[in-house]
């Protein structure tokens, strides 16, 4: 088991809840269940080829995925995974 | 409040010298980027002042008024939450006016923003980045209530002198360079300090002026400074009634407008900047004759850093 942590500007679209429970083997397929069970989520995360978006940082433990194997990144268990949003305003 | 006539006049002094440095900056014509026959478009360099950013204009009014007022005072230090563009304009100006900041900072600020800070000497609180700016506010306030003894709390998104700075400077600014020609203005929303005060000033001049306010296209964007204001902690000092209509930018077309400007105008923005490149050449596209003005709030020299 795993977690990912859903940051305050996607919350809307958990039903207001913080943290997601997964048992998928990667960072990748986490997200795609993480958006199996809130649809409305991915859009906001996917593009149209079902890639997680470019400028959307994402970080298991302490380490950005990108430096590690960005979506193929395996999860061990009881790693959180945190969705990073851009900073906003000011 | 206090009498002008208490306040140190050698700080008066400092605050007259800092006050030379903030804006006054160009209005630049772009060419090459984009062109349109009857369609002209101007952006404001907004990072050619004290502070580096659009940010110095609100930062050295809220600095201002606060000393002339006696909230703030050498020995007391200002405290805010920022993004990391106020920070660096409170950091830079208060350290020409001997005043100490704090800043509380998401943890996943940019590194670039980071260092500025720590070269600064800004002490900085970093806060959750899950929360954004939104949490360093909240962290930022009870600091403040905490210690109101210690902290002067500027709450730049509460802080009616942040829209009035633009009302004051930066409308004027944009109305006379563009000789009063302009048709369009187009900003995108942060604290919406620029968008407010700049369009309540130009409105009053010109009630023909189309004022055209820009957002993320999504909540989960990558334009730094922007807000999402559907899903954000709205900021006090927002005016929902100000914009003729909200014009949505996807951090994609950021992207591709920043490469493009670089190549092609050789000046390499910050995201936020090709955004409203983004959002205004969008207004372009759609009429036939015009003058659009935007504004570039920052370069890319942070982003570079990183």
């Amino acid at each position: 088991m795993s977690y990912i942590q859903i940051p305050t500007p996607l919350r809307k679209f958990t039903q207001n809840q913080a943290s997601f429970e997964t048992n998928a083997q990667t960072v990748g397929q986490s997200l795609h269940e993480l958006v199996t069970q809130y649809p409305d989520l991915g859009k906001h995360l996917h593009d149209a080829a079902q890639k997680l978006k470019p400028f959307i940082r994402v970080y298991l433990g302490e380490e950005d995925i990108q430096y590690l194997q960005a979506e193929a990144t395996p999860v061990p268990e009881n790693a959180v995974i945190s969705i990073i949003p851009a900073i906003a305003g000011g | 409040m206090i009498s002008l006539t208490s306040i140190d006049p050698a700080l008066v002094a400092r605050i007259d010298h800092v006050e030379k440095l903030i804006g006054r900056t160009p209005l630049y014509g772009i060419q090459h980027a984009f062109s349109k026959p009857g369609v002209q478009l101007f952006a404001k360099l907004e990072w050619q002042q004290l502070g580096q950013s659009v940010k110095a204009r609100p930062a050295f009014q809220i600095l201002k008024d606060a000393l002339l007022s006696g909230q703030l005072h050498p020995g007391k230090r200002l405290l805010d939450a920022s993004s990391g563009n106020t920070a660096i304009a409170y950091a830079s100006i208060g350290a020409a006016l001997g005043i100490a900041v704090t800043i509380c900072l998401p943890e996943n600020a940019s590194p670039g923003r980071k260092h500025m800070l720590q070269a600064l000497g800004a002490e900085v609180i970093f806060t959750s980045p899950l929360e954004g700016t939104d949490g360093a506010q909240a962290v930022a306030k009870e600091m403040a209530s905490a210690r109101p003894d210690r902290y002067f709390y500027a709450d730049q998104y509460n802080n009616p002198n942040n829209w009035k700075a633009h009302y004051y400077s930066t409308a004027r600014e944009v109305y006379h360079q563009s000789c009063g020609k302009l048709t369009h203005f187009v900003a995108g929303l942060g604290t919406s300090g620029t968008f407010t005060g700049t369009t309540r000033k130009l409105r009053e001049v010109n009630p023909n002026i189309e004022f055209i306010a820009l957002q993320p296209d999504s909540p989960m964007h990558g334009l730094e400074g922007w807000k999402h204001m559907e899903t954000a902690q709205v900021p006090g000092i927002y005016d929902e009634t100000l914009a003729d209509r909200i014009q949505e930018v996807s951090t994609t077309a950021a992207l591709d407008w920043q490469q493009r400007f670089a190549q092609t105008e050789g000046m390499l923005l910050s995201l936020s900047a090709a955004a409203n490149l983004a959002g205004a050449i969008q207004v372009a596209e759609a009429i036939d004759e015009g003058l659009i003005v935007t504004l570039f709030p920052d370069d890319g020299s942070k982003e570079v850093m990183n």
